[in-house]
């Protein structure tokens, strides 16, 4: 794990705000401004969504952002650079790159790695990488002082739940529905004994994903999980404000723009 | 002539399913819980005879099983090299061999108590097939099929439609097959507990592409014992056309062991280098999608691309792993065959024969006539004649249309 990953995804830190953007979304640009405003309002880790043609795991929204993304032809090597450049504007923030498996296997492992450390990322997720087929992936993480991180299910077993739980690195990304990622009024009554299910294996902090998109929701999760990730929700403001945010005049005004939509409608009751 | 298949080869895959280094389950930790359960109740039923005997007996009386074995002498002197003996898939109930699997999936839904049934679909084949054995065993069918499929394929929409089926045009991405696959997952997913998927091909993740063969198999094990029963032999080799592979993997499983040469024809559409084929073994790398590691068709930075065929169920941008495999093992052959070499091989059989191809088949069937051409005569070739081509009438009339300038007398 690296030191920002201690230091800033632990439990007893109120609720950890961990939100999804889709780099290049809808350009390099707007995506590090987005990052540096996320960080100001409070987030504890940024997932740096890399777009794939793909994106089984994926609802209609983050589909669409990967759309706009490939639309100007983004790649890996471009999402890297944009970390790279994200630091040197003053993220200070971990950076878990979520990446298809495909997009990862063409690139190259190894050649991601090496790039990872020297750039500054913290973390990487590969959703279609289930346990079985992440063992050698989690090793070199391992070895790099990185953090895979895996997802859990309410469907996932007990079994399963202690066989993942035990590898884990960095925190626990609790499915909060089934399906897809995108946003969703209320919780399935299932969850909440899907996350004391959790909790009981699991050392890791643990957050929840998939369909958060209101501060009643988190409010709800409260006692039940460490954290939150918000992907759909964010990803669906910037697709409401993509011209604006493509034009290097207006940009600024929609960051702040999405920043107070964000903070009035969803979060900031929890975080400040 | 109903017999238990042999299936001793039904776990010839790792527990993670893998086929050498293909295959596998690469699907989010949401679908794990989906593949397991099938997986335990595809190898509770296959070792249950009761199964197997409903199996066998709804393919008999409702398909029409055992397709024959058909020796086309004409086509066979007009090639003027081996003699051509073609598996009448064709002949099933709904004109293709995609209701061997439908019907197998659909008793095994029944058995592990799935009330709902799900499906993708790219020209619309399986679709039907799907909505046929739905309507048949009385469960509500809803068929994903991308947008831009659903304009194309009209005719068979409606078919889907009036056998009781809703389709559900997908939108994401290309709005093209692969993209309704996605789709279907992203479905299944959500929807686990009372619904479930029918994967049309030998793709997917572990353990589709087994159950998807085992459930073929029974073309190639009818088809070995029947030409066995015609010239006292194997045949020399055997052809069918891949796309995700479902028919081909159905006709050589039984001669896997076999001295059989195997020979699978891929979509090369265009031609290998041009841009528009579906050549995934010729033309692709390895990679992940759908769920599997295969062979597949992507640009460099590993995203999908969309491959194209003068036939839908060709259209594919991956293959099946275990092809994959057999093509890394070199046990089997793998060779593009153009457009124009498809539509002159169902002309052929359509003239010299009487037996209208579908575009897929005619494939398998030209990759055929190029190979008997250069054996000797008393040597045999066996070609999956995956479909009907029924379906297919109005793709041809608009090539010959644009050949012939609007006579196509």
């Amino acid at each position: 794990m690296t030191a920002r990953m201690r230091e800033y995804i632990k439990k007893d830190k109120g609720m950890l705000f961990i939100p999804f953007i889709t780099a290049g979304d809808p350009d390099n640009e707007s995506t590090v401004q987005i990052a540096l405003m996320l960080q100001s309002i409070g987030a504890n880790a940024l997932e740096l969504g890399i777009p794939y043609s793909d994106p089984l795991a994926d609802g209609p929204v983050i589909q669409e952002a990967s759309k706009r993304a490939l639309s100007h032809g983004e790649t890996l090597f471009d999402a890297m650079a944009l970390v790279k450049m994200m630091r040197r504007q003053g993220l200070k923030i971990p950076v878990i790159i979520f990446t298809y498996a495909n997009v990862l296997l063409q690139f190259g492992v190894d050649v991601f790695f090496q790039q990872a450390k020297t750039i500054g990322v913290d973390g990487l997720l590969v959703p279609d990488l289930p346990y079985e087929e992440s063992r050698l992936l989690a090793d070199t993480c391992r070895k790099q002082d990185m953090s895979l991180i895996s997802l859990v299910a309410p469907t996932t077993s007990d079994r399963r739940l202690s066989m993942i739980c035990n590898e884990a690195q960095g925190f626990i990304y609790c499915v909060s529905s089934l399906g897809v990622t995108g946003m969703r009024k209320s919780f399935h009554p299932d969850v909440f004994p899907f996350l004391k299910r959790v909790k009981k294996v699991s050392e890791l902090p643990i957050a929840v994903g998939f369909g958060i998109s209101s501060s009643e929701q988190v409010e709800e999760l409260k006692n039940h999980a460490d954290g939150f990730i918000v992907g759909s929700a964010i990803v669906t403001l910037i697709g409401r404000y993509t011209i604006e945010l493509a034009d290097s005049g207006t940009r600024s005004s929609a960051v702040d723009q999405i920043r107070r939509l964000l903070c009035e409608k969803l979060f900031v009751p929890v975080n400040k | 002539m109903i017999r238990q298949p042999q299936l001793e080869e039904k776990y010839r895959t790792d527990e993670n399913g893998r086929y050498g280094m293909f295959g596998g389950r690469y699907v989010p930790e949401t679908l794990m819980h989906a593949v397991l359960e099938l997986e335990q109740g595809f190898k509770e039923a296959i070792d249950d005879p009761s199964f197997l005997n409903d199996y066998h007996r709804i393919l008999h009386e409702y398909s029409g099983r055992p397709t024959p074995v058909t020796y086309c002498e004409r086509l066979s002197n007009l090639i003027g090299g081996a003699r051509i003996f073609l598996k009448r898939e064709d002949l099933n109930h709904t004109g293709a061999h995609k209701i061997n699997n439908a019907v197998g999936q659909a008793l095994l839904a029944r058995r592990m108590g799935k009330k709902k049934i799900i499906a993708e679909t790219g020209a619309g084949q399986h679709g039907v097939a799907s909505a046929t054995v739905a309507a048949y065993f009385g469960m509500p069918c809803k068929v994903f099929m991308g947008a831009v499929d659903v304009e194309r394929q009209a005719l068979n929409v409606f078919r889907m439609k009036l056998l009781g089926a809703e389709v559900v045009p997908v939108h994401s991405g290309n709005g093209t097959l692969k993209d309704a696959v996605n789709e279907v997952l992203r479905y299944w997913a959500a929807n686990v507990e009372d619904t479930a998927y029918i994967d049309g091909s030998v793709v997917g993740p572990h353990p589709y592409p087994m159950i998807v063969r085992d459930f073929q198999r029974i073309i190639g094990d009818e088809a070995r014992s029947q030409m066995i029963d015609k010239i006292g032999k194997l045949p020399d080799a055997a052809f069918a056309c891949v796309g995700g592979g479902s028919n081909a993997m159905g006709l050589f499983t039984a001669f896997l062991k076999d001295s059989v040469q195997l020979f699978g024809a891929e979509a090369g559409g265009k031609g290998i280098n041009t841009d528009a084929h579906a050549a995934t073994l010729t033309k692709g790398s390895i990679g992940i999608v759908h769920g599997m590691k295969t062979y597949l068709l992507q640009d460099q930075n590993g995203q999908i691309t969309e491959p194209y065929s003068i036939s839908a169920g060709l259209d594919y941008p991956g293959i099946g792993p275990e092809h994959a495999y057999l093509y890394q093992s070199g046990r089997v052959t793998y060779e593009a065959i153009t457009d124009d070499e498809a539509v002159d091989a169902l002309i052929k059989l359509s003239k010299f024969e009487g037996i209208l191809p579908a575009l897929e088949s005619a494939h398998g069937l030209a990759l055929a006539m190029k190979r008997a051409k250069a054996m000797k005569h008393d040597q045999n070739v066996l070609v999956c004649l995956s479909g009907r081509g029924d379906k297919d009438v109005q793709t041809i009339l608009h090539v010959m249309d644009e050949e012939n300038g609007g006579d196509h007398q």
